[in-house]
């Protein structure tokens, strides 16, 4: 009861902050680790599954809004982790309760101190996602230390930051060194770990494949000399044109008619290699409800979405096999004349629905014919 | 792909008359089904036996059917209207139940009508246990240990295999879980067992492992013929397993389950309903979850739009029975948009950034008989939902939104009989399931009992518990400012208690203050509700439709302009009741249209999800709220509105017209002041008197002694009611001293200190229900309308007949005097209802209530006018001359409108009618021929009144001389007779051919016997009124309900009944014809006249 009334003192009081770069603030109480940081505010309106978005590496540098109304109900277990880490700068929510759930190992906030995240709860996170749908995903500067800082400093400070625009933060979420995630498979599969998510491990995995992940700058000879079936192109953090090396390497590799499927980040980066343009959407695409028309079957799938940047001109080589049915925007595409394909939303789902699973089965198909 | 081309016509059936299990959810489902049909150019026919839903207004479809649900009668319709297709999936249980025996009779066959939305496969797979059981096994899905049983010997085989209690017994094919229950031994497994094998349809009980205390979860899927598919909504329910459904309190979105669960759950879900092979549409299928492994287990799905579809469409934006709709005809649900935010499609699933509870309301006060306990079967009549940000704020929000006067989670002076509860008695309430549980969770909180102690006593998630212990806490912590100054001088706190949802009526309470009081420092310190938008999709875009609610929060959605227009706000009837239903709905979307035509705004607000007022489409701004002051007061402060309608929504908005002008609305029709002069007894009686109308010998008492002394004075028998109330609630006829003193006792504790009106009893007088309207000047008669019973029961109740029957003209033309006096005394603006009596040629008035009463959408249709509509209008200033209605219509027909009962679903409590409401639902019927109009009523409500056979007579001994004639007639119809030794004697002298029976408690053979052998096919038994029943009687009724044998318990009801029959037989069979063509005759008639 007593800790009850220091919370509720903690929440009426309302001393933490988030401060936007546009001068606007939004309060709250502190939870996780009390060390103030920056990064970008965006949202994610799905309505479960926050521990795989603090755990999504693709989340790296930002500071991630949930809309749902009540966070942390069901707790956090080491299964459900999407990375080895957290990579996101921090997480706001509207309200945090603890756990209670069978599955429950850790509370979000001993998670996120764990991994030295803060936090910020009691935000009135609908009003936040309003001012960056209209305005934009914002640079930031979050409050939750003991030091003291005035609103408009930390407004300063937001602003002064560098940003995600045109930062290689790929390089700093890959794994440093290749691993193998299981020893078994049919088809080898190589997976470019720009900010993998575990479960794309697990689904390929789950087909047969025997999955090694290498980091991002991997050059395509290491590759090539592992001979693998299929290269898997991985999802991962911020802007595509900051890396570079990659979309060389990927187009060295396309020359070599391997089966190769990208995901997100993964699926810019085969676009750019291909030749077609990138560019940076008002607000991203942030939740688990958005509807992906497959436009050569007309089959309509509810994905799990999570970017700020989308492809939008493709050159000849490249068919438009998927559309966004909300904002008509670019969600697949696949290669004219060679055996590879990439979406922007994520089939591998965790969070979100498991409508799309059957994209990693064409994955293996485009091996299983490549073979014969 | 766009609409199918190859079928025009559409078949649509309404879920008929309001019962338990099935509410004015399916109204609302019709209508949005009506109107995108007719958008899409389809002719829409429409059966439904419900006058008082929207769906059945004359503009909705194109030919409209206000005739039983039978199949019989279905059958009829088909062969008149030949449609190319049916569409059964938006009527709840009864058009499903419907459309396969349509199916089984091999009439859709022989007409060639395709069932859309849900094949016959479909529909079998998901509602025959076995089948159900075997498509859930092949996909694999996990069923709890069960077996169906068709007799009692196989039942107790099962019982033994399973091994373990308690065990859940559920019947085959009906509502709402009628007649299941959770046996915990051998004896009330096989009590239940027997109820269930009655209850069922096809005579089928499916017994099963309990999963008591397991974690429920519901999911409302919407499907599309290409297989594409979307959760509109995921349910938690805060009740676990162990409480039926719509008896639980719900929340939505689901709470404590991780993604992994929510997806798994999702994935099934959706292969649920291919396996079922639901080709379009609207499903929900149920889960449970094992809250310490995780097991999941299906419970049930429903291959239509149900209860918690309503729900699910209110609480998410998502307009589900339309899409249903469009889906049935071949659209697909990326080709449909979103309305909400009109840029993008339907094929997306709704993200929530709030929180919904739904709590159901009971009426046990209704049937103290009744036992309170909940379990598999539905008992409540009516819920609301409430929109918060937070589950504290949305859990007291529907607290107060439930009208049971509280004013949230306690903290209102009300908590007494809950803290002052023994331990043990605590322990028991929060053990057994009840519909108060949520406060005894309170005490116990305030009592100090951890989370831990009351998740042991109750299985309700730690999740819940801890946000209700929390508030029970929290309770302290505005105390702790002491007084509302000091709370004043600390905002943070203030605001706090806000956003924790406490009322300001709490906060009132809590620091000795006035609601008032802390309202007006509230507005003084800027504390003031910001508002939400249901928008579908948690912010990702703008949405165009406006539909809010209340929070406190840093910013909210600005004021939506409105032009020039000037904007009148309708506030609804709240959560249904016995008493207050879907009747008052119908007459707030009435307002709502008329006044949008006639170029307002149109703001409503209310707070049950299951109507057509909630519906974003009814108005122009939609504000799902509580019914309070407070909570009104910010609505109408924040969108200026220029006027109130309190008149429509019944007593809710009512009671709240006098506080409402207080702080400063403008309420317009008849004014607060005139509607309380209406209910005041003294100025009434005068008033009476000026007129020049006879009124019952009354008096006032206001003590036990008082009442024994007036009643002495003016005669036995009385009739004792308390005043200010709805439903004729704690309303009794009393015959004699003893019984009186009883009443007078409970009148006083229902009524809370308010005086005990005690009036002459008229017995056997014709009792009338008189609407009209008014503009001021001009007062018109909707219709007159004669009951079937006698005084003494409650209108509501009563069957009613307009045109009148057996009044002479003389007298009707004195009554239409009398109501335009009234209606100018009491300076009406809008609608009036009188309630008068008619006894040995003199006119006695019972009451007048300036406001709509529940009989208004029956004349409405009756008539052909809607009353509602012209009576919002009226209160805007428009002159009913003005509006063309000026003369009282003569119908060419006669209507019936009947009530229907919830018996069958408190085993035990008696059926006999009395002045107290019991009804929860009404059907009508029309007909040109009256005696036909009745039975066809009867066979509406449900009544299936034989043809042949044998009917047992049982009749008090005022009604003696009568039941004479009755039974005459029964005799030359062909009917055996069976009665009891009295009874008999009598019938036996007036050379009527009768078998006598023994009294129950007296011997056998008795009624009972017969019954169960399936001798009697009817039952006619009329008692005394008043006094308490006698335990003979009470079986016999109670076994004839759930043998699903009619009874008729007036003598004027068998009188009728008994006319009715000669006249089908005389006529050969039912003809139907719809609304339209009645209306015509109307027309065609005045016309001829001219």
């Amino acid at each position: 009861m007593d800790n009850h009334k220091d919370l509720w003192k903690q929440q009426r009081e309302r001393k933490a902050f988030l401060a936007l770069a546009d001068g606007t603030v939004f309060h709250g109480y502190a939870f996780g680790d009390l060390h103030d940081r920056m990064g970008e505010a965006v949202f994610n309106t799905g309505m479960t599954g926050y521990q795989e978005i603090i755990s999504d590496p693709s989340y790296a540098g930002q500071f991630v809004t949930l809309t749902t109304a009540e966070v942390g109900n069901y707790g956090c277990t080491q299964e459900d982790m999407e990375s080895r880490s957290l990579f996101l700068n921090g997480l706001i929510v509207q309200e945090l309760n603890p756990a209670s759930n069978w599955r429950s190992r850790e509370e979000l906030s001993a998670i996120m101190k764990r991994y030295g995240k803060p936090g910020l709860a009691g935000v009135d996170t609908r009003a936040l996602t309003l001012h960056l749908r209209t305005k934009g995903s914002q640079k930031a500067y979050l409050h939750v230390s003991e030091e003291t800082i005035t609103e408009e400093e930390a407004v300063k400070r937001a602003q002064a930051w560098e940003g995600l625009e045109g930062q290689d933060y790929a390089s700093i979420v890959t794994t440093p060194v290749p691993y193998d995630w299981n020893d078994d498979g049919k088809y080898h599969v190589i997976v470019y770990d720009f900010g993998v998510k575990y479960n794309i491990l697990r689904m390929l995995a789950a087909r047969d494949m025997r999955v090694t992940v290498v980091p991002a700058s991997t050059p395509p000879e290491v590759v090539l000399g592992a001979k693998p079936d299929g290269i898997f192109l991985s999802n991962g953090p911020a802007d595509p044109s900051a890396v570079t090396y990659a979309i060389e390497n990927i187009r060295v590799l396309l020359g070599h008619g391997i089966p190769m499927m990208g995901i997100c980040l993964g699926h810019q980066l085969l676009g750019l290699a291909c030749g077609a343009k990138c560019g940076r959407l008002k607000f991203g695409h942030h939740g688990c409800n958005h509807p992906v028309k497959n436009i050569l079957t007309g089959e309509v799938a509810i994905s799990s979405q999570n970017h700020n940047f989308a492809l939008t001109d493709l050159p000849a080589e490249l068919e438009l096999t998927h559309i966004n049915l909300n904002d008509n925007t670019i969600e697949g595409i696949r290669h004219k004349t060679l055996p590879a394909f990439s979406v922007q939303y994520h089939p591998e789902a965790a969070p979100g629905p498991h409508d799309a699973a059957g994209l990693f089965d064409a994955f293996r198909k485009l091996m299983e014919d490549s073979r014969s | 792909m766009p609409k199918r081309t190859d079928i025009q016509k559409i078949l649509l059936i309404g879920s008929g008359p309001i019962v338990i299990g099935q509410g004015c959810e399916f109204d609302y489902s019709g209508v949005q089904a009506c109107k995108v049909l007719k958008q899409d150019g389809f002719e829409v026919v429409l059966v439904n036996s419900n006058p008082a839903t929207v769906m059945t207004d004359p503009e909705l479809a194109d030919r409209t059917y206000i005739e039983p649900l039978t199949c019989d009668i279905l059958h009829e319709i088909i062969r008149r209207e030949r449609p190319d297709a049916i569409l059964p999936t938006l009527g709840g249980q009864t058009a499903l139940n419907l459309a396969m025996e349509l199916n089984k009779n091999g009439i859709l066959k022989r007409y060639h009508v395709e069932l859309i939305g849900a094949s016959a496969d479909a529909i079998a797979r998901a509602e025959d246990r076995q089948l159900f059981k075997k498509t859930m096994q092949d996909l694999g899905l996990d069923l709890p240990q069960s077996g169906s049983a068709h007799s009692e010997s196989e039942a107790d085989a099962i019982a033994r295999t399973i091994g373990t209690w308690p065990l859940i017994i559920r019947p085959g094919f009906t509502l709402g879980g009628t007649g299941g229950g959770i046996a915990h031994d051998e004896a009330e497994f096989s009590e239940i067992v027997r109820r269930g094998l009655e209850a069922s349809l096809n005579h089928e009980v499916l017994i099963e492992e309990s999963l008591l205390g397991w974690k429920e979860f519901e999911m409302e899927v919407m499907r599309d013929k290409k297989g594409s598919s979307v959760i509109v909504c995921s349910i938690e329910n805060l009740d676990p397993m162990g409480v039926h459904t719509g008896d639980s309190i719900t929340v939505a979105p689901i709470q404590t389950l991780t993604d992994r669960e929510y997806q798994e759950m999702r994935d099934d879900s959706l292969r649920v309903l291919a396996a079922i092979g639901v080709e379009t549409g609207g499903s929900n299928v149920q889960w449970a979850v094992n809250p310490d492994t995780g097991r999941r287990i299906i419970i049930e799905m429903n291959p239509r739009v149900s209860r918690s579809s309503a729900l699910a469409s209110k609480a998410t934006g998502f307009p589900i029975a339309k899409i249903a709709a469009k889906l049935a005809v071949g659209y697909t649900l990326d080709e449909l948009r979103n309305d909400i935010t009109g840029s993008t499609p339907s094929c997306f699933e709704p993200a929530l950034d709030y929180i919904v509870t739904k709590i159901p309301r009971f009426t046990f006060e209704k049937f103290p008989a009744a036992d309170p306990t909940l379990g598999t079967q539905m008992k409540s009549v009516g819920e609301v939902m409430a929109i918060g940000r937070n589950f504290k704020q949305s859990l007291q929000k529907a607290l107060r939104s439930l009208e049971t006067g509280r004013a949230g989670f306690g903290a209102d002076g009300k908590d007494e009989a809950f803290e002052s509860a023994s331990d043990e008695v605590l322990e028991e309430k929060l053990v057994k399931p009840n519909a108060e549980r949520i406060f005894w969770l309170r005490a116990a909180f305030k009592r100090g009992w951890d989370v831990e102690k009351v998740f042991f006593l109750t299985q309700i998630d730690r999740f819940f518990l801890r946000h209700l212990r929390e508030l029970a806490m929290f309770e302290d912590e505005i105390a702790s400012a002491g007084t509302l100054k000091k709370l004043a001088a600390d905002p943070a706190l203030f605001r706090q208690a806000k956003e924790f949802g406490y009322s300001d009526r709490q906060i009132a309470f809590l620091l000795n203050s006035t609601e008032n009081a802390v309202a007006a420092q509230r507005r003084k310190s800027g504390l003031l509700p910001s508002f939400g938008a249901v928008d579908t999709c948690a912010g990702e875009f703008e949405a165009i439709t406006p539909y809010y609610y209340s929070t406190y929060a840093d910013s909210g959605e600005p004021v939506r302009p409105r032009c020039d227009k000037k904007s009148i706000m309708v506030l609804g009837g709240g959560p249904n009741r016995i008493g207050q239903g879907i009747e008052f709905d119908y007459c707030c979307c009435h307002a709502a249209f008329a006044l949008r035509k006639a170029g307002y705004e149109v703001v409503m607000v209310n707070s049950n999800p299951e109507t057509v007022s909630t519906d974003y489409d009814t108005s122009d701004k939609l504000y799902f709220e509580p019914l309070t002051l407070e909570d009104i007061m910010h609505i109408y402060e924040r969108e200026q509105c220029s006027g109130v309608i309190v008149q429509f929504g019944g007593q809710t908005p009512l009671n709240l017209a006098q506080a409402l002008k207080a702080a400063g609305a403008n309420v317009i029709g008849t004014s607060p002041d005139d509607i309380d002069l209406a209910e005041d007894r003294d100025y009434f009686k005068q008033l009476a008197t000026k007129i020049g109308i006879l009124q019952p010998e009354s008096g006032i008492a206001h003590t036990v002694d008082e009442a024994l002394a007036i009643a002495e004075k003016i005669g036995y028998p009385v009739l004792v009611r308390p005043s200010f109330v709805l439903g004729g609630r704690g309303m009794v006829i009393v015959y004699k001293e003893k019984y009186l003193r009883k009443f007078a006792e409970e009148a006083a504790r229902v009524a809370e200190g308010k005086p005990i009106l005690i009036d002459r009893f008229l017995e056997n007088a014709i009792e009338l229900d008189v609407d009209c309207i008014s503009d001021g000047e001009t007062t018109v008669i909707g219709a007159i309308l004669e009951h079937v019973e006698p005084a003494g029961c409650h209108s509501g109740d009563s069957a009613s007949i307009t045109p009148p029957m057996s009044l002479s003209k003389e007298i009707l033309e004195q009554i239409r005097v009398y109501a335009r006096e009234f209606a100018a005394a009491l300076h009406v603006n809008g609608l009036m209802n009188m309630q008068l009596a008619v006894k040995d040629g003199n006119i006695y008035m019972i009451e007048v209530n300036p406001r709509a009463s529940r009989t208004i959408p029956f004349v409405s249709k009756a008539i052909g006018v809607h009353l509602a509509g012209l009576a919002a209008l009226c209160m805007t200033g428009s002159k009913l001359a003005d509006l063309g209605f000026t003369r009282e219509v003569v119908l060419p027909y006669t209507a019936v409108k009947e009530a229907v009962f919830p018996f069958v679903k408190f085993p035990g409590v008696d059926i006999v009618l009395t002045p107290e409401m019991k009804s929860t639902g009404e059907v009508m019927c029309l007909d040109p021929d009256w005696g036909i109009a009745y039975l066809k009523s009867q066979l509406a409500a449900g009544s299936r009144l034989p043809k042949q056979g044998s009917v047992f007579l049982s009749v008090k001994d005022q009604d003696k001389p009568r039941i004479v004639e009755v039974a005459r007639k029964l005799v030359e119809l062909g009917f055996r007779l069976y009665a009891t030794l009295g009874t008999s004697t009598l019938l036996c002298n007036e050379g009527i051919r009768v078998n006598a029976l023994f009294r129950i408690s007296k011997g056998r053979p008795n009624l009972l016997d017969l019954i169960h052998e399936g001798e009697i096919q009817w039952v006619i038994n009329t008692s005394e009124n008043g006094a308490e029943a006698m335990v003979d009687e009470i079986r016999m009724r109670s076994k004839s309900i759930a043998a699903g044998i009619p009874i008729t318990t007036t003598i004027a009801g068998a009188e009728a009944a008994v006319d009715g029959l000669r006249d089908q037989l005389e006529f050969g069979r039912f003809e139907v014809s719809c609304l339209q063509e009645y209306h015509r005759h109307i027309h065609q008639m005045r016309t001829a006249r001219k």
